[in-house]
């Protein structure tokens, strides 16, 4: 099959892993009940059918039996609890973990259509872009995630890692995964919130502890503030901060204090834009600038009819937030 | 396939006699049931929200026992209950009597609730969307309220038609269907009293 | 024979002449009797069958290929949520009561139901909240943009529902269409058990009763307290949007997670509603192909009474990711799990009727067999769903829409079709096509199996539902553009099901009342049946009593 970055038969966490162990258990008891019940019912089919040589009286009437309404009672009721039993063990292993000191806390907030990222102990927002490191089973550092969300449901789901978590607005939800080999997993919102549920996606880096740790400090510092160089980023942080963007996005060390958007004071460090579906590159930044709605359709960042002029320099000044 | 011709399986005489339940009845307890479920809904409501409000007024703070209108609610089932019997043994002034009491007691309790109301709007300050509890109390209370109104119609219509004389012993079992609805309106108030009036404050 | 059958020989219709059209609108708008407006029901639900698979169709297109630009995200998020809105509330449940109204009374032995008025305002009001779903689509903007359409899913989770997330009145359209219909579907639900409980002929004890009318009893009981907490919930979503009030508010403190908890407890016995009567329809349908009694009757009726009661403890495996901590999860698994065994002995007794049986293989018998083998698949992926942590992944994904469309379409539809080419013939007088029936079995089944066997891939590699479009490169893309084709064979098979009905009321071979050689009550009616069905009321010894009539010497009341 089916090759896919997003299957869940590919685990590359411990949730994702104890899930894809109980399925395994599951779909074979199931595909067992399955060829023993439909292999019953198509040699019923094919034996027991009317054939026109038969004599025209019915045939014998059976009622009933209660033997047998014992037995097909009786073994399921068993079936079903061995698994109970063993989805029960998944269920306590993965909620009711202990929390080992080292884990990394991470809070995710859900908007209308982009994810917020924060990490509260190292001073860090983010958006879309989720960095956690890599856990070694020896030592384990997983990340746990703190959800909920700004307005509607979303749910987070990377397969890969874990199974989904809702994000309900005034409720606070937790999960966790440690993923144990570096890379890109990739999944989406999975709770229907809008118009553009499709295309908030996600994207989660679990990085070296090197390479997260650089990561971090690159993510701590406040925006590049040399605008000096090139006189179009000058101008174009000019037009930035003099327009209404302020009032939904932050830019770290600015004026720019919004909450309702993405935090965009390391921007241009990210792999792609609008939450998922566009690479970052300073054409699709200024597509995306323009007319938010010509690439995702029902999005809430209204377009701001800058003119061209405005939209380069902007454009200049944002590919500069690394 | 064989041709029966239409024959109907007919016997001349019943193994014993067929009796089944009054249709009225059993329809009745099944609008009862529905209704059970609607109220349980916005108690469930009103349970999980004790507490939980933001702001505003708490029921400890505004809310009195009702003791008026729930004795006058309460005793209104037993004054339904004996003209029930009353009509079944053709003493219609007695029932005639009782009716109206029921009627009159009903009343009763729709002022008292309609006071409260008006002290908790006007002097408190307190609506639907005031806070959880507002919310939560005046959508159960009122959703109560509506059904003792709906109630006393029937019970008004069907004491108009006693006093002019068209009510006979004959429909005592549809009387009973009604006073079924009342004695169901009344048990709901006493899970809303216990609910809101003990527990909730 | 020890007794002398009375004979119900009855005229047949005296009309043969036309009558002018606006007279027989007259008498089918006025009607009370329950055949007609089971049919009324019946004919209202199949519109609504071909509009919801329709947009259906529409929906499969624009999800054939990835980043596809056949409808706008504003549409497709108001075409899955008319379908399924549609399709639950104005398609499944007016079908199957209307089948209910046009049997219950027969298959008892009474003349009507117990409040025939009480059932045609039952009907209206339902009628009337079809249409007032559909005029969304023309208030508003009009049709270009679909108007005013609900967009919200057909569970409308709060607080998307809330007016500052859904400005205007779509939700509004959701919320009063479908309160009007849970009226129509309780007063209905209402008439069936009074009728059951008051109105049986004589000698019908309930252990005689068909086991169509004990699921349909089951039904209506479901009916009660199920639908209300929907009604009540409904209630308060438009306090919350007219009023101000605070349900579910999270503003204020309220709780999202509370309208999940109402609407599934509505929502899970309503698929039990949905599947109870197609239950009903196999048991009458496989014993009378199988030439054999239905095995296991008691066990039957045990097993139905049980799915009802346990139905309503398992609403939250709907609710498996929203946080609940481990001692809710495991509960749910459990009593989830736990329906299953009632489930499974009524899947093993139906095969016990075929085994030893001589199975005929018409059109209706074609139909049952193809439910009980996919009704089978349907409850496995059921059982994988019930696994909480296996649900952390499947759940809101393609895997959770293929598992309740094999219930829905596999269990559901398939049965339904049965059933209509099985009481074709009392309704009309005509038999239908069996060879456009076998047409239509082979290209509707075939089209089931691409379509929603291979759904459930794209769900395990990470799809989730209600997306309106998909980035290439996820492994989706031939995936859904199979599932397409399949829609595009249900609906040719489809088309030709409503050919064949139409063409069979003036072409069908002549029925007689009993083309089936069955053995319950209805059969003993002329086809169609007179106004008042039976000129004198029955009286019956046993659950086959027109078994015991054509056997007079193996009688089935020695034997129960």
């Amino acid at each position: 099959m089916l090759c896919s970055p997003t299957t869940i038969f590919d685990p590359a966490a411990t949730p994702a892993r104890s899930t894809f162990e109980l399925s395994m258990l599951v779909m074979g008891v199931t595909a067992g009940i399955f060829l023993v019940v439909g292999g019953l019912m198509l040699y019923a089919v094919i034996r027991f059918r009317y054939r026109p040589s038969d004599s025209e009286r019915e045939p014998p009437q059976i009622y009933g039996s209660n033997q047998i309404e014992l037995s097909w009672t009786v073994i399921p009721i068993l079936i079903v609890v061995m698994l109970f039993l063993s989805a029960t063990r998944v269920i306590l292993s993965t909620q009711a973990a202990p929390k080992p000191a080292s884990a990394l806390d991470v809070t995710v907030i859900g908007h209308q259509f982009w994810w917020e990222y924060r990490y509260p102990k190292l001073g860090v927002i983010t958006a879309n872009e989720l960095h956690v490191p890599i856990s070694d089973p020896a030592k384990p550092t997983p990340t746990y995630l703190s959800l909920s969300s700004a307005d509607t449901d979303h749910s987070f789901w990377v397969p890969r890692l874990a199974g989904k978590t809702d994000l309900i607005p005034n409720r606070i939800n937790t999960m966790w995964i440690d993923p144990q080999q570096p890379g890109l997993y990739l999944g989406q919102c999975a709770q229907y919130c809008g118009t553009q549920h499709a295309l908030m996606l996600l994207r989660v880096y679990a990085q070296s502890p090197e390479d997260f740790a650089a990561w971090i400090k690159q993510q701590q510092r406040p925006a590049a503030q040399d605008v000096s160089a090139d006189p179009a980023v000058a101008e174009g942080q000019t037009v930035f901060m003099h327009n209404a963007c302020i009032n939904c996005h932050a830019i770290g060390g600015t004026v720019a204090n919004g909450r309702f958007g993405p935090d965009l004071t390391h921007l241009a460090s990210r792999d792609t834009i609008a939450s998922g579906p566009i690479q970052n590159t300073p054409e699709n930044l200024r597509k995306w600038i323009a007319d938010p709605n010509s690439i995702k359709p029902g999005v809430l960042m209204p377009s701001m009819h800058l003119s061209d002029h405005d939209l380069d320099v902007i454009t200049a000044y944002l590919t500069t937030l690394h | 396939m064989m041709e029966t011709a239409s024959t109907i399986p007919v016997s001349g005489q019943s193994e014993s006699p067929w009796e089944l339940p009054h249709r009225g009845i059993v329809g009745m307890a099944c609008l009862i049931l529905a209704e059970s479920a609607i109220f349980l809904i916005f108690v469930v409501a009103y349970v999980y929200y004790i507490g939980k409000s933001l702001s505003g007024p708490t029921p400890a703070q505004v809310l009195e026992l009702p003791i008026l209108g729930t004795v006058c609610l309460l005793s209104s089932s037993i004054t339904i209950h004996f003209a029930v019997s009353a009509l079944r043994k053709t003493k219609m002034g007695v029932y005639k009597l009782l009716l109206a009491t029921t009627v009159l007691l009903g009343a009763i309790f729709l002022m008292t609730t309609a006071r409260e109301w008006y002290y908790l709007i006007h002097d408190v300050g307190l609506t639907i969307k005031t806070n959880l509890f507002g919310t939560t109390f005046y959508s159960l209370v009122g959703l109560h309220a509506t059904h003792v109104v709906v109630g006393l119609i029937m019970l008004t219509i069907t004491l108009a038609l006693s006093l002019r004389g068209l009510v006979t012993k004959e429909n005592a079992e549809r009387l009973e269907v009604l006073s079924l609805y009342w004695h169901f309106v009344d048990g709901v108030w006493v899970v809303v009293f216990t609910v809101v009036y003990v527990l909730g404050r | 024979m020890a007794h002398a059958p009375a004979l119900a020989v009855i005229d047949q219709t005296l009309e043969t002449k036309r009558r002018p059209p606006l007279d027989v609108v007259y008498e089918w708008v006025t009607t009370v009797d329950h055949k007609r407006i089971g049919l009324m029901y019946i004919a209202y639900a199949l519109i609504f069958l071909l509009i919801g698979g329709f947009e259906a169709v529409l929906m499969r297109i624009q999800l054939a290929v990835p980043n596809n630009h056949f409808v706008s995200p504003q549409v497709f998020n108001r075409l899955f949520t008319m379908h399924g809105t549609t399709m639950v509330f104005f398609m499944g449940m007016p079908i199957l009561f209307g089948f209910a109204n046009y049997l219950v009374p027969l298959m008892i032995g009474a003349r009507d139901m117990a409040f025939p008025r009480l059932n045609a305002f039952s009907f209206w009001i339902s009628a009337f909240g079809g249409l007032l779903l559909y005029f969304s689509y023309l208030g508003g903007d009009g049709l270009y943009g679909m108007g005013s359409a609900p967009d919200v899913g057909w569970f409308a989770y709060a607080p998307l529902t809330a007016k500052v997330f859904s400005p205007g009145h779509s939700t509004d359209y959701w919320t009063l269409s479908i309160l009007l219909s849970g009226i129509g579907t309780t007063g209905t639900a209402l008439n069936i058990m009074t009728t059951t409980i008051c109105m049986r002929c004589k000698g019908m004890k309930l252990s005689r009763m068909p086991l169509f009318v004990w699921l349909m009893v089951v039904t209506s009981f479901l009916v009660f307290v199920a639908v209300s907490p929907l009604t009540a919930a409904q209630v308060m979503l438009t306090l919350d949007r007219y009023l101000g009030a605070h349900f579910f508010d999270t503003q204020a403190g309220g709780s999202a997670v509370l309208w999940m908890h109402f609407f599934w407890i509505f929502g899970h016995p309503e698929v039990y509603i949905l599947v109870l009567p197609a239950f009903g329809f196999i048991s009458e349908m496989i014993p009378v192909f199988s030439r054999k009694a239905i095995f296991g009757y008691p066990a039957m009726v045990a097993a139905s009474v049980a799915i009802g009661f346990i139905s309503l403890s398992v609403w939250a495996h709907h609710m498996f990711t929203v946080g609940m901590g481990p001692a809710g999860n495991t509960f749910f698994v459990f009593s989830t799990m736990v329906i299953s065994v009632p489930t499974g002995i009524k899947i093993f007794n139906w095969l016990a009727t075929l085994w030893g049986g001589k199975i005929i293989f018409k059109v209706p018998m074609m139909f049952s067999l193809a439910f009980l083998f996919q009704f089978l698949v349907a409850g496995l992926t059921g059982i994988m769903l019930s696994a909480a942590p296996f649900n952390w992944q499947l759940s809101a994904s393609y895997f959770v829409i293929a598992h309740f469309h094999y219930v829905l379409v596999g269990a559901i539809v398939t049965a339904l079709f049965g059933a209509f080419y099985y009481w074709y013939p009392k309704v009309t007088g005509r038999l239908m096509s069996e060879t456009l029936g076998k047409w239509h079995f082979w290209l509707f089944i075939i089209g089931f199996h691409l379509t929603f066997d291979v759904m459930h891939v794209p769900g395990l590699l990470g799809m989730p539902r209600r997306i309106y479009t998909y980035e290439a490169g996820r492994g989706w893309e031939t995936l859904n553009f199979i599932v397409g084709i399949g829609a595009l064979f249900q609906t040719v098979g489809t088309l030709i099901f409503v050919y064949n009905m139409v063409r069979s009321y003036y072409h069908g071979e002549i029925a007689g009342n009993d083309p089936w050689d069955a053995w319950t009550l209805e059969w003993a009616t002329p086809s169609p049946p007179p106004a008042y069905n039976f000129a004198v009321e029955p009286t019956v010894r046993s659950r086959r009593p027109l078994w015991d009539l054509k056997h007079p010497e193996d009688q089935d009341e020695n034997y129960e």
